[in-house]
């Protein structure tokens, strides 16, 4: 089911937009890794939170989850791979699942780490960023996996369940691919492991990666006073678009791109229809 | 011609025969395949009676996508007559598919 607006990101920004997008009669699906997995979520206390001081981060990733679930807002567990637009849809996928929105709103926070060398040579020659998109391809052979998360974990061991033989690097820091005409080997913080398949499984994509062409400035994503990118019909908020990197300046923006992404497809999706 | 499905045995029969042809590599359980999807049939009519246009799934035509040592899907495949001479890997905008045919065709 196509849905009025695509939150890319769970953390306050993301969260924020969405319940916003809700308040103007919009349908929402927010896609983002499990709430765990939040920079947030580590934090022991928050102080600068207007009015309400001293929760932990986890306090307030929950709270604010609760008030995006109860607004209406629809959630689905992943990592976006790739957009298109076609027409005046954005196409996004997610794993094996496609979903299209009017508008979307990127809150993928900062991604963190550079890639690797070897990584931009041997794409689409035994460098993969979906196990589920490339595993069978891999079946009966050696891969390795560059985890950072619990989901990246699991990913491993979806890759195991197929018949892959796995070797697993959790958060790694320095790692190198090397080859031939394709991968034969990664090397991470010294260890090698022969693969013929590197699957690195970052937290977020970068914005640039995820949707081409699209505009930084001094390597955040670009934006207007509207939260408006280069691109038509995405907006971003929160940490992407810049410091200071803090819950209410994420939530403030989050406010701005979701109203600004309802009102996009007020004007823009003529069948979508009166609000629900 | 519409879209073609290839199927192993008639592959070869099929892209020989065609002074251009763009074939792109997919599975059901890849969602960037799924997205990419819409672009190819667009293609498929858009370049009709100039270059066959075709689709691979990997997945039932495993000897193909190892013969040409498809690694990550999707990938589209460009040939002249069976011989492959441009590829592209991951979900691109029509443009970029659309600039290798019109400097073959």
């Amino acid at each position: 089911m196509p849905y009025d607006v695509l939150v890319i990101g769970g953390g306050p920004a993301g969260l924020s937009a969405a319940v916003n997008v809700r308040a103007r009669g919009r349908s929402v699906l927010v896609v983002s890794n499990p709430l765990e997995e939040n920079p947030l979520w580590k934090s022991e206390r928050v102080d600068n939170y207007l009015g309400l001081p001293g929760l932990t981060g986890a306090e307030m990733l929950q709270t604010f989850r609760a008030h995006a679930e109860k607004s209406g807002a629809e959630f689905l567990s992943g990592r976006v791979l790739n957009s298109a637009l076609m027409g005046d849809t954005w196409f996004v996928s997610i794993g094996s699942d496609v979903q299209e929105a009017g508008a979307v709103v990127l809150t993928g926070g900062v991604t963190r780490g550079k890639k690797f060398p070897g990584e931009e040579e041997f794409l689409g020659r035994g460098i993969s960023y979906c196990a589920t998109c490339d595993g069978m391809l891999y079946r009966g052979k050696k891969v390795a996996v560059l985890g950072w998360t619990d989901s990246a974990a699991h990913e491993a061991d979806f890759l195991r369940e197929i018949g892959c033989e796995v070797t697993y690097f959790s958060r790694p820091k320095t790692c190198a691919i090397s080859g031939g005409d394709a991968v034969t080997e990664v090397t991470c913080d010294g260890v090698t492991a022969e693969a013929a398949c590197v699957f690195i499984l970052r937290p977020t994509i970068a914005p640039t990666d995820l949707f081409p062409g699209l505009a930084l400035e001094n390597g955040y994503v670009a934006v207007d006073r509207k939260m408006a990118t280069s691109l038509p019909g995405l907006f971003a908020a929160g940490d992407c678009t810049g410091g200071p990197l803090q819950v209410s300046k994420a939530v403030g923006e989050g406010l701005i791109a979701g109203q600004s992404a309802a009102q996009w497809v007020a004007a823009h999706r003529k069948d979508s229809g009166a609000p629900a | 011609m519409a879209l073609q499905h290839f199927k192993t045995s008639e592959f070869d029969a099929a892209v020989n025969a065609a002074p251009l042809a763009m074939v792109d590599f997919w599975a059901t359980w890849c969602g960037p395949c799924k997205m990419l999807s819409p672009t190819i049939e667009a293609l498929a009519g858009q370049y009709d009676g100039k270059a066959l246009v075709g689709k691979v799934n990997v997945d039932e035509e495993p000897d193909l996508a190892r013969r040409f040592g498809v690694m990550s899907i999707p990938t589209v495949v460009f040939l002249k007559n069976g011989v492959e001479f441009d590829r592209k890997v991951g979900v691109m905008p029509a443009d970029a598919f659309t600039s290798v045919l019109n400097a073959n065709l």
